[in-house]
């Protein structure tokens, strides 16, 4: 399970050093870019804004063309999330066993919408679009861990494990 | 004693790692010399996790276990199903692609051998690359990712290029819901991928693979990354494959969580470290693919059947399916259904026979409404449909798909105006934004929609415009194929775009 940083507030941007040193191994793939920012990701919980620099001049592209990138894809983030993050799959076969009106149970207790975060910086919700657990729907994942025909009952224990 | 529970993210969602865990702990307290192996799932998802106790040579299999099962069972107090081959689910499939899955572990290469595994290999080894790639042609093999090209021909385009590096990338951005078959051949018979990859290198002279796996994978990813660090160490991968002086080797990469990625001009941009943005078509992936050279997109089920094609001959694959459909599909049972789980059969079952019998209806009891075969971007079928054959030129016929062939079943409950809105709103998350259809189509799609839900019956004139907008104009099957679930639930299921509400009233 995948340990996150601490809110935004209580962090002082990692160093260039720091950096080079997590995209270094990295350098020499073919399209070396996702890689990078995942293990970007995987270091502090998020892309931090010191990265910007340091893999513009590793990989020779405009800052554009990174926040592009990360821009584009669902996963990258650009601040910290909750220390845990909780997916629900909002995909057909997890609609066909009731997951829209139990996301919206789940959502309407924490007070928040998608991606929101609970204020004790516990949890962050976030829609995903299949966990290839259609055959167990509906279904979650916490930090990584799967849960099958999960219902009020059992989010409700995920929730209590987090903190939220 | 051997036990198997599986790894599969599927079991482990129903709590496999727990079983597992209390197993070992119990066994031991007994003193019992139990050997725990983590296998892949016999995609039985309703009998999940399903334990199996292997004693004198015969496998057993009880399910589903509980952790608080565990005393019982080693007691022997639990029911068991008998062997997985008598199960009805599985004895009446015919298990080609996924023979081994479940059966063996997924990490051992010796086990992966003793059942049939490296033959297909071996034997290409021995072939020209001319002879490889007309075995593919003959087997009839077409890409399961669901676009349903010919792979052979694919394979030959590469392989007739010229460069100086070629590629064969496996499409494992598996993002469909209702399909899960990638995943759980990754995770329970890895090397029947590897070996299907490097077989396509050998064939198309391509040296270099990549496997690109969705974010939303995680159990995959690693078992995957697993299996070809041991597949290299054991020279099934590298500059000397098994002895032969040939050289291929493959790197896992991991996506990003778009679901544009899924398609192949998109997932190479991906590769490259750009935005997953779709080429235009021309220039071909297989004539300028990854970083402009030649380059073999495959699903990863493609790849995964192309050493059993080698093993037992490309007409013994033929030999099974309907028409030009040929060799068999590892169908996707999900939603509300009874029995949910793989279940590979040659082409041709009907799809009632599917949903009713094999799925034993809804999980609910309830009357089915509505099946979506293909994914997100596949038709609702009406139960009136249900008599077509499982195959891509019959499911063309219906204006339907099979897409990666996963069939997500929905009950009486089921509302299909919301979920032809939930088609568009979902193209509209994940456009890539290149073409106008699909970026602005689908936004006014959803509002087309909500202006029916309001009772504007008019608006259901400019909603059929407007698809057949995204069928001609789209660039890929994100914007051009949105339009078949939206059109199936507006053509099958008139009456949930009624203005149902006021008569109500």
């Amino acid at each position: 399970m995948r340990t996150r940083m601490p809110a935004q507030s209580d962090l002082t941007p990692p160093d260039v050093t720091d950096i080079e040193a997590v995209i270094r191994p990295f350098l020499a793939l073919e399209g070396p870019l996702l890689p990078m920012l995942h293990a970007l990701q995987e270091a502090y919980g998020y892309v931090p804004e010191s990265a910007y620099a340091p893999l513009c001049a590793a990989l020779n592209i405009t800052r554009a063309e990174l926040k592009g990138v990360l821009s584009f894809y669902h996963d990258f983030r650009t601040r910290p999330s909750g220390k845990h993050v909780l997916k629900i799959c909002r995909a057909e076969a997890c609609q066909a066993m009731g997951a829209t009106a139990m996301a919206d149970r789940l959502l309407k207790k924490l007070g928040l919408e998608w991606h929101g975060t609970t204020a004790n910086g516990a949890v962050t919700v976030e829609p995903v679009y299949c966990l290839g657990l259609c055959a167990c729907a509906p279904a979650a994942m916490v930090d990584g861990k799967v849960i099958g025909r999960v219902g009020d009952a059992r989010l409700d224990t995920v929730l209590a494990e987090v903190g939220a | 004693m051997k036990i198997y529970v599986p790894m599969d993210s599927a079991a482990k969602a129903l709590g496999a790692d727990d079983v597992a865990g209390v197993l070992a702990a119990e066994a031991q307290k007994r003193g019992l010399e139990v050997e725990i192996i983590r296998n892949g799932t016999r995609g039985m998802i309703w009998l999940e996790p399903l334990v199996e106790i292997e004693k004198d040579g015969v496998r057993q299999a009880y399910g589903p276990i509980a952790p608080t099962d565990v005393g019982a069972l080693l007691d022997g107090r639990v029911d068991t199903h008998g062997s997985v081959e008598d199960i009805p689910f599985f004895a009446r499939q015919t298990r080609l692609t996924f023979a081994r899955c479940g059966l063996t572990d997924p990490l051992s290469i010796a086990d992966y051998e003793a059942h049939g595994g490296l033959e297909g290999l071996k034997r290409a080894i021995a072939m020209s690359q001319d002879a490889i790639i007309d075995e593919v042609k003959l087997s009839g093999l077409r890409g399961r990712g669901g676009a349903g090209f010919p792979t052979g021909i694919k394979w030959d385009t590469v392989r007739l290029a010229h460069a100086p590096q070629k590629y064969i990338v496996c499409n494992a951005d598996e993002g469909d819901s209702g399909t899960f078959a990638d995943r759980m051949i990754m995770e329970g018979d890895p090397f029947t991928l590897i070996e299907g990859m490097t077989i396509a290198g050998i064939g198309c002279g391509a040296t270099k693979g990549y496997i690109y796996i969705r974010s939303e994978y995680p159990d995959a990813i690693a078992v995957m990354s697993r299996a070809v660090e041991i597949a290299r160490a054991a020279g099934v991968l590298g500059v000397d494959i098994l002895g032969s002086g040939k050289a291929f080797d493959m790197e896992v990469r991991t996506g990003a969580g778009a679901y544009v990625c899924g398609e192949e001009t998109s997932l190479l941009n991906s590769l490259e470290g750009k935005r997953g943005v779709v080429r235009a078509k021309p220039p071909l992936p297989a004539l300028e693919g990854f970083l402009g050279r030649p380059t073999v997109v495959n699903n990863v089920i493609s790849l995964a059947t192309v050493p059993v094609i080698f093993a037992k001959g490309a007409e013994h694959y033929a030999s099974f399916g309907l028409g030009r459909s040929k060799g068999t599909m590892p169908i996707q049972i999900a939603g509300n259904v009874k029995f949910g789980g793989l279940f590979e059969t040659a082409f041709g079952m009907p799809l009632g026979e599917l949903v009713n019998t094999v799925a034993g209806g809804t999980a609910t009891g309830r009357p089915v409404k509505a099946v979506q075969v293909g994914g997100p971007l596949g038709a609702y079928l009406h139960p009136d449909q249900f008599d077509t054959p499982f195959g891509y030129e019959e499911f063309d016929g219906q204006k339907a798909l099979i897409g990666h062939a996963g069939i997500v079943v929905f009950d009486d409950s089921a509302d299909m105006l919301s979920m032809a809105r939930f088609a568009m709103e979902f193209c509209a998350v994940e456009s890539c934004g290149k073409c106008t259809p699909c970026r602005i189509g689908a936004v006014r799609g959803v509002e087309t929609i909500d202006r029916i839900a309001e009772g504007d019956t008019g608006a259901i004139e400019l909603l059929t415009d407007l698809c057949e907008v995204m069928t001609d104009g789209s660039l890929c099957a994100l914007g051009g194929f949105t339009p078949f679930p939206v059109m199936s639930a507006l053509r099958h299921f008139p009456e949930d775009f009624a203005p149902q509400k006021e008569a109500a009233e």
